[in-house]
């Protein structure tokens, strides 16, 4: 790990020369700090899930009354094509994507992500993305064919609307790709001594599954979108019936990728659950193996399922059963999970901490989720379900109920490790019944509307239906009031806390893994010395030890040997104060400021007072910690995405030519920039600079 | 003549449906008195209460695991909580391998059972039912034709069948008679059969069957584009009898075209007014040959023709346009309701001819379409009042 | 920091590694384009059809292609053997065979053109264009790899020290040569019709 780098006056101050800021809005910008990357993620998923919310009250506000004029089918067909592909790619998917930037390096023992500038490339990827897609408002060309985008309808749609959903998420898709790329190898290849793959966190196993489902689907969307794009813009012929081309290609290629999204917006909730279950249980995960082995079999499952959404196409009655059957068996490593979850509680201590609250929701609202999706493997009844708000409430509890819950909870749990403050645990209860309530009064109903005969995807809810249909959608669009009232509690307690939580210690859930080890917030290095690791739950076994009779009782602090000293708590001002920045030149190691994870951290007082240990006590060798220099490139190469995508968009060459000449710059910039950064097996740097 | 549909009262459950009920007491309870026309929970037909029974059954089951799984949620947050003066460690518990055994294997094994018959019935549901008869039906955006082969009848919105008669749909979508721009529907009775999605250049079938007379709503269930939600479609059940005179009605031009088909070719250039015929009607039939032929065909006895001679069109057969009770993709009662306040009560015999008027003459502004790309009906405000109000006569003659 | 080679917990450069994961990912997406060419193999709705493809030229320029793949394997065995001058030549020969494929495959397209294969004039010409398309797209950044290669052991950026950069860009560029392999069977020779 200690590297000694060239002296800084050896390098020339060029544009490619490393940029130094680390704090601020600069330090933002050109960071590679997988902390960083991944407050910025969330911060990102916090604008689309508002946006994502908008989109959600147009559809409900329309729908609140039969036969309703409040806004035109067109707007409405935007509304719910921009609502699936926000919540979808902008919001579960990089909320999962934030929590795996902070949390894998620092579960796995790592100082950084294999790529780092990489990761910043993908963050940056994922912003651009998102924004290139909303500035279809801007053209008046909002995406208005369904987030699932059927051809020939999706081919057929005047205007650039469809362009602006194929370029758009093929960006994101960009995004997703390089960050699988990256946390692939990082979890393979980064682990810290001794962390077998049998002792891996769940979180970082399921991952670790996630990002392997990513590998595998994203191409195939990228191939669909290609073919759209081309039918769009350019005139292909993929998707046209006049010259043979067959709509359920569209849909096969949809649905291989669309299933598997699925899970990858599942499981990254599911491993947060596993992780805070057994904290506040006070016990160990029930059934590691089995909860590990669940997740890869939902995983390799889930790549074998995708012609259930295509039971009413035009898709034979062998095929039909096949996917049948494969629909009903990924329910059983599903069950599996939900009984280890409640076996973990069985027998333990279980404290209501706000997160713990939100993962039991999780654990009561997927199961509601998994039983209504049984009901999809009764292939003919399916024929009924499909396409009805039934499908819409299933979707919404697995999805809502599930990925969000259970990713709020890992917001509540992690929120001490990224500010070392405790985020409100009274306006936390508040936000999760309030959620609770407000969830099931929107989603709930929406089972019934759909038995009765209410089809998704209609900007009218027809008087027809019945009084019954129109009362359940009011009390639908009820829930989504309340979910407002407890979105606004949610974001009100996230910014007091961040100002004024109070102080949470380095581990105040006396949890059991390895990102408890490091103090709170985390500092630039992550560990001051990489952890040794011995067992699963490795903090867990060095906090406590079994007495004779076979109880646990905690290790007083210092007694064992294996006590890792870097879990003394140490405000972030001091390691700022161990490793000032060094003047006028990239240093290795600039933490100035920069264990900031948060704009308003500040040494806490009562951190202060325990602060006795400096880094350099622990034996680490701070000052030549080798991370990962900051970098403007990933940005500046983003940035060439833009003109690349609109080119696609609008079939213009110019800014095709532009944009490719861009990223090729970019591409250039990134690789010829000075290599201070541990991605370079360059064994005589100074002869370099020499 | 306009045929009065029997639009029998909700007729009262049978016996075996209230036992396939019983196991649903949860649901039922919410469900009481839920019924509407559209429901997927009341079937009238075989091909929908297959797949209904299996439903309810697994329904049950879904409700026992849920209340199982719930209630040991509940029951162990509960029993397990951490008394606030409580620091003891509890006992560190890692799995139990013969647990795990038992929740693997007890919910594939309900799965197991689950698959037999649907397995069974998604086989049986896919075959031709015998002595079937065939409709042609055919996704327009945004509205649904039907084509009888055996009878020649084109008709739209309402599909009429005999009752007790397995019917086969064959379905495919086309745009002004052309597959080429057609887009995905999907056709949907609840009461009579699961959904079946349509495609432009194939075709897809569906079977059903009703056991009782009535009128049964459906709508477009796959999204088509901008006004998906204003493509719906009834199926009305008739008696062998009612269906047999409802096809010889549609296979007879109405008096007004039959007058026409009696002028020779040089009478029709000068438009001449054949005996019999109102002079307005008359002015209306010229008026509609100019302008609404190209999308709706000609209004002749050849309208009803034979399957082979089924001409593509953009916009429905008007023909007999007096015989169906609701236009513009349905979503428009063509005759006043008993109960104007209650969507679902029986029709008048009084045409709104006021909302027909309004209709024809800017039709995009009722229902949202694209009549520029020519996908749905044209705006016709240029059309001269007088010319309006003749087309608007000779369309009421269309019985 | 050699060193970092042997501290991965699978011993394996975390960049081969990646590059490696990132081909897995490769070969879905061919996979798929090559599922949609064999679907579209008979839809040419009326335009023309596979006869129209010269299986002799195709040939000769996917020998070169894969003569390519072993001037690969000569430039990394070069580069571990420390011998940079005879690595960027084997580079250079790889890179230049790489543009005579793209530079046959371009004159091929135009070809193709004349007679009225057009990517919008068929699914089938559709799905064509776009595999082979692609595939051309990944040789050419591989060639842009290679030169840049060649350009940085030149200015003394990629040292002999560093077998590993050609070793990665190798990976690369034999999974091109295997993909044109596969594409060449499924396009080329399997029978028509």
């Amino acid at each position: 790990m200690a590297t000694t780098t060239a002296p800084p006056q050896a390098r020339s101050r060029s544009v490619f020369s490393r940029p130094t800021a680390l704090d601020g809005f600069k330090g933002y910008l050109a960071t590679t700090d997988h902390k960083k990357i991944g407050i910025m993620y969330f911060w990102s998923v916090m604008l689309f899930f508002f946006l994502g919310g908008v989109t959600a009250w147009i559809i409900r506000a329309q729908l609140a009354s039969a036969e309703s004029t409040l806004v035109t089918e067109e707007v409405y067909n935007q509304a719910f094509t921009l609502h699936g592909l926000t919540m979808v790619f902008l919001v579960v998917m990089p909320l999962g994507a934030a929590f795996f930037n902070y949390l894998i390096p620092l579960q796995i023992g790592a100082r950084d992500v294999a790529f780092p500038r990489l990761n910043a490339f993908s963050f940056w990827t994922f912003l651009f993305g998102g924004l290139f897609l909303y500035s279809s408002v801007l053209f008046n060309a909002i995406p208005n064919g369904g987030w699932f985008g059927y051809a020939p309808l999706s081919t057929q749609i005047p205007g650039d609307n469809m362009a602006f959903y194929a370029v758009g998420l093929q960006i994101v898709g960009i995004s997703s790709l390089s960050a699988a790329v990256n946390f692939i190898t990082t979890i393979l290849n980064m682990r810290a001594p001794g962390m077998t793959f049998m002792r891996m966190p769940v979180f970082t196993w399921m991952t670790l599954v996630t990002n392997f489902l990513l590998l595998f689907a994203l191409p195939i969307i990228a191939v669909a979108l290609f073919m759209l794009n081309g039918d769009v813009v350019f005139g292909t012929q993929f998707f046209q019936p006049a010259t043979g081309g067959d709509p359920v290609l569209w849909q096969h290629l949809f649905w291989l990728f669309g299933h598997p999204e699925v899970y990858i917006m599942i499981l990254p909730a599911m491993g947060i659950v596993s992780e805070v279950m057994p904290t506040f249980s006070r016990k160990p995960l029930f059934g590691y193996a089995a909860m590990v082995f669940a997740g890869v079999a939902i995983g390799f499952i889930g790549f074998g399922v995708w012609a259930h959404h295509m039971f009413t196409s035009a898709v034979g009655p062998v095929a039909r059963s096949a996917f049948g059957l494969t629909t009903m068996f990924i329910a059983v490593p599903t069950g599996i999970k939900i009984f280890n979850w409640v076996f973990t509680m069985w027998g333990g201590k279980v404290k209501f901490t706000t997160a713990m609250l939100f993962s039991v929701g999780f654990v009561s609202m997927f199961t509601i989720g998994g039983l209504s999706g049984v009901t999809h493997a009764i292939v003919p009844h399916d024929a009924q379900q499909t396409d009805t708000y039934w499908i819409v409430a299933h979707f919404h509890y697995v999805l809502f109920g599930g990925a969000l819950f259970g990713l709020v909870s890992g917001i509540y749990y992690y929120f001490p490790k990224v500010t070392g403050k405790l985020l409100g645990e009274k306006l936390g209860k508040w936000h999760f019944w309030t959620w609770l309530l407000g969830f099931n009064l929107t989603f709930g109903p929406m089972h019934m509307s759909g038995l009765l005969g209410q089809p998704r995807r209609t900007a009218v809810l027809p008087a027809e239906l019945g009084t019954d249909v129109a009362l359940y959608n009011v009390l639908s669009t009820a829930g989504v009031a309340v979910l407002t009232v407890s979105a606004s509690i949610f974001l009100f307690n996230l910014v007091t806390s961040l100002r004024s939580g109070e102080a949470s210690g380095d581990d105040p859930w006396d949890a059991r893994t390895l990102e408890w080890m490091t103090p709170s917030p985390t500092p630039y290095v992550n560990f001051y010395e990489i952890p040794e690791v011995t067992a699963r739950d490795e903090f867990w076994e060095r906090k406590y030890a079994e007495a004779e009779d076979g109880s646990l009782r905690p290790v007083p602090a210092g007694a064992s040997q294996d006590h890792d000293p870097s879990t003394s708590p140490a405000s972030a001002d001091e390691h700022g104060d161990e490793f000032p920045a060094t003047a006028g030149g990239t240093a290795t190691v600039d933490t100035s400021g920069n264990a900031k994870a948060s704009p308003d951290d500040v040494a806490l007082p009562e951190d202060e007072a325990l602060a006795k240990a400096t880094p350099d006590d622990h034996g680490g060798d701070t000052e030549h910690i080798h991370m990962p220099d900051p970098s403007y490139w990933p940005l500046i190469m983003c940035v060439g995405l833009l003109p690349l995508g609109y080119g696609l968009t609008f079939a213009n060459p110019a800014l095709l030519v532009v944009g490719a000449l861009w990223l090729m710059m970019g591409l250039f910039g990134w690789i010829l920039e000075p290599v201070a950064e541990g991605d370079d097996d360059d064994p005589e740097p100074s002869a370099a600079a020499a | 003549m306009r045929r009065t549909p029997s639009r029998s009262p909700r007729r009262a459950p049978r016996p075996g449906r209230v036992l396939r009920g019983v196991g649903l007491a949860l649901l039922a309870l919410v469900l009481a008195g839920c019924s509407g026309a559209q429901t997927m929970l009341d079937p009238q037909g075989p091909f929908a209460e297959a797949p209904d029974d299996l439903f309810k059954a697994v329904m049950v089951v879904a409700a026992v695991v849920f209340v199982f799984v719930q209630g040991l949620i509940i029951y162990t947050v509960v029993r397990y909580r951490r008394r606030s003066d409580d620091d003891e460690l509890p006992k560190q518990v890692h799995g139990n391998t013969r647990l795990e055994i038992v929740w693997t294997v007890i919910p594939a094994l309900i799965l197991a059972g689950i698959a037999v018959p649907t397995v069974q019935q998604v086989f049986a549901l896919a075959e031709e039912p015998e002595g079937a008869m065939t409709i042609e039906v055919i996704g327009h955006r945004w509205w649904w034709e039907y084509r009888y082969p055996d009878s020649g009848v084109i008709t739209a919105n309402e599909l009429v069948i005999p009752v007790d008669t397995p019917i086969h749909l064959e379905m495919r979508a086309e745009e002004a008679g052309s597959a080429d721009r057609g887009v995905l529907h999907s056709f949907w009775v609840p009461a009579l059969a699961g959904k079946q999605d349509v495609f432009p250049g194939r075709i897809t079938t569906l079977n059903m069957q009703a056991d009782t007379t009535g009128r049964f709503l459906g709508q477009c269930a796959e999204y088509c584009g901008l006004s998906h939600a204003n493509m719906r479609n009834r199926a009305e059940v008739l008696e062998q009898d009612e269906f047999d005179q409802w096809v010889a009605e549609q296979q007879a031009p109405s008096d007004v075209a039959a007058a026409f088909a009696e002028l020779t070719p040089e009478q029709l250039e000068a438009q001449e007014v054949p005996e019999g015929v109102d002079e307005q009607v008359a002015r209306g039939h010229y008026v509609f040959q100019s302008n609404c032929v190209a999308c709706h065909g000609q209004i002749s006895d050849t309208a009803v023709a034979s399957a082979d001679d089924f001409v593509p069109r953009t916009g429905p057969n008007l023909t007999h346009l007096l015989s169906r009770e609701e236009f513009a993709g349905a979503i428009f009662d063509l005759y006043f309701r008993e109960d104007p306040d209650d969507p679902n009560s029986a029709f008048t015999d009084e045409v709104d001819v006021e909302l027909l008027t309004s209709w024809v003459r800017n039709a995009p502004s009722l229902k949202a379409m694209r009549p520029g790309d020519g996908i749905g009906m044209n705006s016709f405000e240029s059309l001269p009042q007088d010319e309006l109000d003749a087309v608007i006569a000779y369309l009421l003659t269309m019985e | 920091m050699s060193a970092a080679v042997e501290e991965t917990s699978l011993g394996l450069d975390n960049r081969k590694l990646a590059m490696w994961v990132f081909l897995g990912s490769e070969f879905m997406f061919f996979g798929a384009f090559i599922t949609a060419y064999l679907m579209y193999l008979n839809t040419t709705a009326g335009g023309p059809d596979g006869e129209i493809f010269d299986i002799v030229y195709t040939s000769v320029s996917s020998f070169v292609l894969l003569m390519s793949s072993l001037t690969m394997v000569l430039a990394h065995h070069a580069h571990e053997q420390g011998d940079m001058r005879r690595m960027r030549m084997w580079i250079l020969a790889t890179a230049f065979q790489g543009l005579v494929f793209v530079g046959g495959q371009a004159y091929e397209f135009t070809k193709f053109f004349k007679e009225g294969l057009v990517p919008t004039a068929s699914p089938f010409a559709s799905s064509f264009f776009v595999l082979t398309g692609f595939h051309g797209v990944h040789v050419t950044v591989g060639i842009i790899m290679l030169l840049g290669l060649w350009s940085y052991s030149r200015v003394g950026k990629v040292k002999a020290s560093q077998p590993l950069k050609t070793e990665i860009i190798g990976l690369y560029w034999h999974f091109v040569d295997v993909i044109w392999v596969i594409i060449f069977v499924v396009v080329y020779l399997i029978p028509w019709g």
